[in-house]
């Protein structure tokens, strides 16, 4: 017989090694599963928590909210008559549209007794031609801030102002009930007995739809004819979250000397309320998923180390075929980061499941960062080869010849 | 024929108070083929000797040559090697695993020579054969008979395909009977050219041999005869 030249090391091929992890797992699938239900709860209540938070702070952005929380609307403080109250300026866009925050602002006044409306200068007795209708003055930025829309025309800017032009927009319901359809014919029309052009139509103004029924003239206009000096409201539309800063910036911007004469409504912030909630509920959880995710971490390994101990016979059996400590080793940290997988795996699904039940029964749509479900069967598998690694280190120390003899 | 197995004066010491010295100074040649049982009273060093023997543990001076090799100048790496490729365990205590059938557990053989899943199968049918339990393939150990559990062990020790097979008290668990069976499998697997080294206290067994070497307090005597060592 040759001396072989070379004595290779014994092997324990990858997919060998994958096999008897399977095997293992499956030797026991009642036990595995049970063991794995640690893993699954922790994950579980993780992914439901934060899903969940998810979910109820994106509910907040459906439109009435998001029309609110971008809304900042300051007003004179009326004071009972007292002296020092609150003067609002018409020229609102200089002073506010420079605030970071601010996306659009405008000033709004009604017009107070304005006069029968008419598209005709006849004075008719049976008072068909007579509607009396609001009529409104306004500053440039005005219908940006209310989110309007202009159907046909145009809106008027600060030319008009500074000119105090004698012209309108209409509303589009107030368009239709004049008989206005078309501008190119220049229409007019007379409040009380000042003649307006109709310069545009609008069709949409989401803030305030009371504007489609309505005459708006410029503010200068407003001033010269029916003696309009002050506006009685100004309309910030914010960016999101901006509100309680810009709340606070507008009334010194728009009266530096006397902020405190002007009442502010900021978006009332229910929002705030309901993540303070949110935020308790969410840090509770999250403590409850983790501890869960130790505890099952602690049942692996404690299920693992029984199991060592159960198979040292086995163990002892594999050395003796030629597996080395690592192998050994290999084999019982594969199999508890496979019961972490799975663990993983199931957790993930029961947490999706649950935050879209819980979504159904709240009509809410459900709203899930991708990482997370995909995150946790690894994480599980982590936590299982965590786990492992203490009984794994166990079963790599045993001596074959205890082993065999069934001594650990 | 060729040495598979050489033992040049093999010591093994154990660290206690007082020390044990569970080998001394052993010289021991296995030629290819040869049927050998080592005999002796429990705490003779029988099981140390096959433990030194089976790689599995090592002695603490002396040369242990395997085929060859010397393993004493080898890593625990290639020691583990030259265990999965050269030499096939048989235990009293079977240890067959409960949850796989006899199949599985002969397939164990050569699990750790990286030898792939399909040749171990291949393996493993071919050495059912030849301990004649074909039909008992997909049984869980549970299910066979001591004897049948026994076979099924040394199926896997046949698949390893091992220069010798190492067996230690290979009867312990059977009764007279299977252990008749058993004995004419060893004969039949030495007739084909297997090296077989059996550790015994059982007479039957060790008369069996054709070779007896015995121990007593770590010594190693050739040839002693059969009927005066057991008590």
């Amino acid at each position: 017989m040759s001396t072989p030249i070379c004595t290779p090391p014994s092997r324990f091929r990858l997919v060998d090694a994958f096999d008897e992890m399977l095997a293992g797992v499956f030797a026991r699938p009642t036990r595995s599963m049970l063991t794995t239900l640690g893993t699954v709860l922790g994950l579980a209540s993780l992914i439901v928590t934060l899903g969940l938070s998810r979910t109820a702070g994106s509910q907040i952005i459906d439109q009435f909210d998001e029309l609110r929380a971008s809304q900042v609307v300051v007003t004179a403080r009326s004071s009972g008559g007292q002296q020092g109250s609150g003067r609002l300026p018409w020229e609102v866009e200089t002073r506010l549209d420079r605030l970071n925050g601010v996306v659009a602002s405008g000033a709004i006044a009604d017009v107070a007794n304005p006069g029968p409306v008419r598209t005709v200068a006849l004075v008719d007795p049976s008072g068909d031609y007579e509607h009396v209708v609001p009529v409104l003055a306004a500053s440039p930025g005005l219908l940006d801030a209310l989110r309007g829309r202009i159907a046909a025309g145009r809106w008027f800017d600060q030319g008009h102002i500074d000119r105090a032009d004698r012209v309108a927009v209409i509303g589009v319901n107030l368009a239709q009930e004049l008989g206005i359809r078309r501008l190119d014919v220049q229409p007019g029309l007379f409040v009380g007995d000042t003649f307006f052009s109709v310069i545009g139509i609008a069709d949409e103004a989401v803030r305030d739809r009371g504007l489609l029924g309505s005459v708006v003239i410029t503010s200068a206009a407003a001033a010269e004819v029916f003696a309009v000096t002050r506006p009685e409201r100004v309309v910030i539309e914010v960016e999101l979250g901006a509100g309680d800063v810009i709340a606070a910036q507008a009334p010194v911007a728009l009266a530096p000397s006397a902020p405190e004469t002007l009442a502010v409504a900021a978006p009332s912030l229910p929002q705030g309320a309901r993540d303070r909630v949110a935020g308790d509920v969410n840090s509770l959880f999250l403590l409850l998923g983790l501890v869960s995710l130790v505890v099952g971490a602690i049942g692996i390994a404690n299920v693992t180390l029984v199991t060592v101990i159960e198979r040292t016979s086995e163990i002892g059996l594999r050395r003796a075929l030629g597996a080395r400590r690592r192998h050994i080793a290999t084999q019982f940290l594969g199999e508890s980061a496979a019961i972490g997988l799975v663990g993983g795996i199931l957790g993930a699904s029961v947490g999706v499941i649950i935050v879209v039940i819980v979504s159904a029964v709240k009509g809410w749509t459900p709203v899930l960062d991708t990482w997370m479900p995909l995150l946790a069967p690894p994480a599980g598998a982590l936590v299982g080869l965590l786990a492992g690694a203490y009984p794994a280190v166990r079963a790599a120390r045993m001596e074959p010849v205890d082993a065999l003899r069934g001594r650990d | 024929m060729s040495a598979v197995i050489e033992l040049r004066s093999v010591s093994r010491v154990f660290d206690s108070t007082p020390p044990v010295h569970a080998l001394r100074a052993v010289d021991l040649t296995i030629q290819a083929g040869e049927h050998l049982a080592i005999v002796g009273p429990s705490g003779s060093g029988k099981t140390t000797l096959l433990n030194v023997l089976g790689l599995l543990d090592r002695p603490t001076s002396g040369t242990y040559l395997l085929d060859g090799i010397d393993a004493g100048t080898l890593t625990d790496a290639q020691r583990a090697g030259l265990r999965a490729a050269r030499i096939g365990f048989v235990f009293q205590a079977f240890h067959l695993i409960a949850h796989r059938s006899a199949l599985e557990n002969v397939m164990f053989g050569g699990l750790y020579q990286g030898v792939n899943r399909l040749e171990r199968r291949r393996r493993a049918i071919d050495a059912l054969a030849r301990v004649g339990l074909s039909h008992r393939a997909g049984f869980r150990p549970d299910r066979l008979s001591g004897g049948e559990r026994q076979r099924v062990a040394v199926a896997r020790a046949l698949a390893v395909e091992p220069s010798i097979l190492l067996c230690d008290e290979p009867t312990g668990n059977l009764d007279s009977v299977t252990t008749a069976s058993m004995l004419e499998l060893f004969d039949g697997l030495v007739a084909d050219g297997l090296t077989v080294c059996v550790i015994t206290h059982d007479l039957g067994v060790a008369e069996r041999a054709a070779r007896r070497v015995r121990i007593v307090d770590g010594e190693l005597s050739e040839a002693a005869p059969v009927v005066e060592t057991v008590p």
